[in-house]
């Protein structure tokens, strides 16, 4: 049987990944990738402890996740696209008129 | 019925005032001075239903006419108390005031401001009225300063006159010192008493301590002093005289300067408590008399001698007032209203003829061409001369007999040789005028006219009764007048006198009044050289009477120029130390704003600009942490998370 901190293990690796592909790549498609990631992560760890805890709320909360993911996805690339439109890249540096 | 009556007689007057002060400059002089002796005629005619209701029932009324002040101790009331002293006093107040106030329209005619001239009469007559109808202290001291002001006021009628208005101011002044005196008065009257009304004061007058009623009595002295012009206060009143005539004989002769004497005989159930004031009382009116008769001897404006001829009378009053003959002094008050009145505006006359001059070496020989007034002016001076059976007589020998039937001989010497002064400068001033060659100017002589009957009547109505008035106190001691005024002045205690002494005391005082007719007829019709060289001789006693004993001068040096320097000095301490404490005070309150200023743009100012830097260089360095970098924030989620996990847990090992 396989232990609940090697899913654990899997899901922060994933998580990690995740975390630095939104930190550290410039390709706004790879953020919005690596933020999917992060979120599946998070579906191992709740199915992880909803499987070690013998509750199903876990797993549906997964599922629930799953769909929001889908749906974030649509926005993000949506936005991805209207920003394209106006600035002619994806490089996530040049979107910086949140500044002061 | 009384009761209204008694509350319209000081309304008709006032009313009178508030038409001619307030709508004055727009109505005609016709009708002002109809408004002005009309007011006072009505006033008049009160007075006599009100005299003929108290001399049939005999019971004073005391009418309140508005409440004016209460609380606590204090009750004032605006009430009049009218008993026969008042009655009197008021029958001489509106008699004489209205045959003034006639006469006045003649004199006063063409005169600039001759409405005002008529309010300010008007006004004179509602504070004398006031004054002598009051029933309590507070009301009477309204009137006295009422006239006071009034007095002031027509004094200096001809106000672009310097002399006039310096009189003005003299008699004013003269006149407060006077009053402070009578305010301590009243106000020792209301500690001891605690009511002000007369006739609560004198239910209580026997638990007053000798002393106290000394102490009261002298303060009521000093104003009846100033008021009536009595030593050492007399100086205002020959100064008065700049006023227009009516004026001298209303306010300086017959009405106001006796308020003193009224005032007095009002309270002499004070006055009687103590012989030591009384005592003062009779020795300055003796004095008085003597004194102000001297000076009378040799001066030569007809109005002046009139007014030391009034004060001299004044005097007799307060010495009747000193020896307890109340009933005479309130007599010779009335008959010298009368005779002096008629004096005074038979002088007024005179003037009137000679367009203004009031110098006697410049007159004479007007008898003939004046004869009415020449006739009128005779009988005043027979009158106040003293020849039975004219009025000045009989009230005038009455004090002389009461001074020597209660022993006061100082005092009877005293009036008696005033008697004879009296009698010789009035038959001098009569002399100088109306008979002998004429000494007129020209251009005078040739203006020269009767007065016109508006004038020469209110002169024989004030004729007859300086002719007849004497008889009122006839026989001596126990006429009318004694009958009633004795509910009030008192009869005096019983002194019978044998018919022979008070015979004998006639004769002398006539034989002085004849003796100083003489005199003056010899010394100014039968050898007119002996005044010229008595003068010559003794020089020096003519020349201290001719100046007045020089007590202007004395007061002068002793009070008014210590005054004046006393106020140049003050000013100088107020110029120098005062105004310099100010500036000095202002000088600090600049330095000290200039410094808080300099304090506030260098301290507190840069204060606030260091802060202020201070947080706009730190914000300059923080906003570096807004990149506006999506991975810059996120970043920072991330490290904000962990450093919340490593607290979270810190703070669960704890």
């Amino acid at each position: 049987m396989v232990p609940l901190s090697a899913y654990i293990a899997v899901g922060a690796v994933l998580f990690i990944t995740g975390l630095l592909g939104v930190v550290i790549r410039r390709n706004f498609i790879i953020v919005l990738m690596s933020v999917e990631i992060m979120l599946n992560a998070a579906n191992i760890n709740l199915v992880a402890f909803s499987y070690y805890l013998e509750s199903m709320a876990g797993q549906l909360v997964a599922l629930f996740i799953i769909a929001i993911a889908a749906g974030e996805a649509a926005i993000g690339l949506a936005i991805i696209i209207v920003v394209f439109r106006g600035k002619i890249s994806t490089n996530v540096d040049e979107m910086n008129l949140l500044k002061w | 019925m009384t009761d209204l009556l008694i509350k319209l007689i000081p309304l008709f007057p006032l009313l009178a005032v508030i038409v001619n002060g307030l709508v004055g400059r727009r109505i005609s002089h016709d009708v002002a001075h109809r408004l002005a002796w009309g007011s006072v005629g009505l006033s008049f005619l009160c007075t006599i239903s009100v005299f003929v209701d108290i001399l049939r029932t005999g019971t004073p009324h005391e009418v309140i006419a508005y409440q004016w002040i209460f609380g606590g101790d204090l009750t004032i009331n605006l009430a009049y108390l009218v008993d026969p002293l008042t009655c009197i006093m008021l029958l001489v107040v509106t008699g004489v005031g209205f045959l003034i106030h006639v006469y006045s329209v003649g004199y006063m005619h063409g005169e600039e401001g001759f409405t005002r001239f008529f309010t300010y009469m008007n006004l004179f007559m509602v504070s004398m009225l006031l004054l002598v109808m009051g029933n309590n202290y507070v009301v009477l001291f309204i009137g006295w300063e009422g006239v006071g002001l009034c007095s002031y006021l027509l004094i200096g009628y001809y106000y672009d006159k310097v002399s006039a208005a310096k009189a003005a101011s003299k008699a004013f002044v003269v006149n407060r010192i006077g009053d402070a005196g009578f305010l301590l008065g009243i106000f020792l009257i209301f500690i001891n008493f605690k009511t002000l009304d007369y006739t609560k004061v004198f239910a209580q007058i026997s638990q007053l301590s000798p002393e106290m009623a000394t102490a009261i009595a002298l303060c009521l002295l000093v104003g009846a002093i100033g008021k009536s012009a009595q030593l050492p206060l007399y100086t205002w009143l020959p100064d008065a005289m700049e006023g227009p005539t009516p004026v001298s004989a209303l306010i300086h002769a017959a009405t106001m300067v006796t308020a003193g004497v009224y005032m007095i005989v009002r309270n002499h159930a004070i006055f009687d408590l103590s012989p030591t004031a009384m005592a003062v009382v009779g020795i300055i009116g003796g004095l008085t008399a003597l004194f102000a008769a001297s000076i009378g001897l040799v001066q030569t404006d007809i109005k002046r001698v009139l007014a030391y001829s009034t004060v001299s009378q004044l005097g007799y009053m307060m010495l009747a007032c000193g020896i307890g003959a109340y009933t005479a002094a309130i007599f010779h008050l009335m008959t010298h209203a009368f005779f002096k009145a008629l004096l005074f505006l038979s002088a007024g006359s005179v003037i009137h003829a000679l367009s203004g001059e009031q110098d006697i070496r410049k007159m004479g020989g007007l008898s003939a061409k004046i004869p009415w007034t020449y006739r009128l002016f005779l009988i005043g001076t027979i009158a106040i001369a003293g020849i039975p059976p004219l009025a000045g007589f009989w009230s005038k020998d009455e004090i002389l007999a009461h001074a020597f039937t209660h022993h006061h001989y100082l005092l009877y010497g005293m009036a008696a040789i005033a008697a004879l002064l009296t009698s010789f400068y009035m038959f001098r001033l009569t002399y100088l005028t109306f008979y002998g060659p004429s000494r007129m100017d020209h251009h005078a002589e040739q203006h020269v006219h009767e007065s016109p009957t508006v004038m020469v009547s209110p002169l024989m109505a004030l004729g007859v009764l300086s002719i007849l008035g004497g008889f009122l106190g006839f026989p001596p001691e126990h006429g009318w007048l004694h009958q009633f005024l004795a509910p009030v002045a008192g009869m005096g205690e019983e002194h019978e006198a044998s018919t022979g002494l008070v015979l004998t005391l006639m004769m002398i005082a006539t034989g002085i009044a004849l003796l100083g007719w003489g005199l003056a007829h010899y010394f100014y019709s039968v050898n007119v050289s002996v005044p010229d060289r008595l003068s010559a001789q003794f020089q020096a006693a003519y020349r201290t009477l001719l100046n007045k004993y020089y007590v202007d001068e004395l007061y002068d040096l002793l009070w008014v120029e210590p005054t004046k320097k006393l106020g140049f000095l003050l000013d100088w301490f107020d110029r120098t130390v005062i105004d310099g404490l100010v500036r000095a005070v202002s000088r600090l309150a600049d330095l000290a704003a200039a410094g808080s200023t300099w304090v506030e743009k260098y301290v507190i100012y840069s204060g606030l600009n260091v802060i202020g830097y201070g947080n706009h260089l730190a914000a300059r360095q923080w906003r570096q942490l807004q990149s506006g970098m999506v991975h810059h924030y996120a970043a920072i989620i991330v490290a904000g998370l962990f450093l919340l996990a490593v607290i979270v847990q810190l703070i669960m090992q704890l």
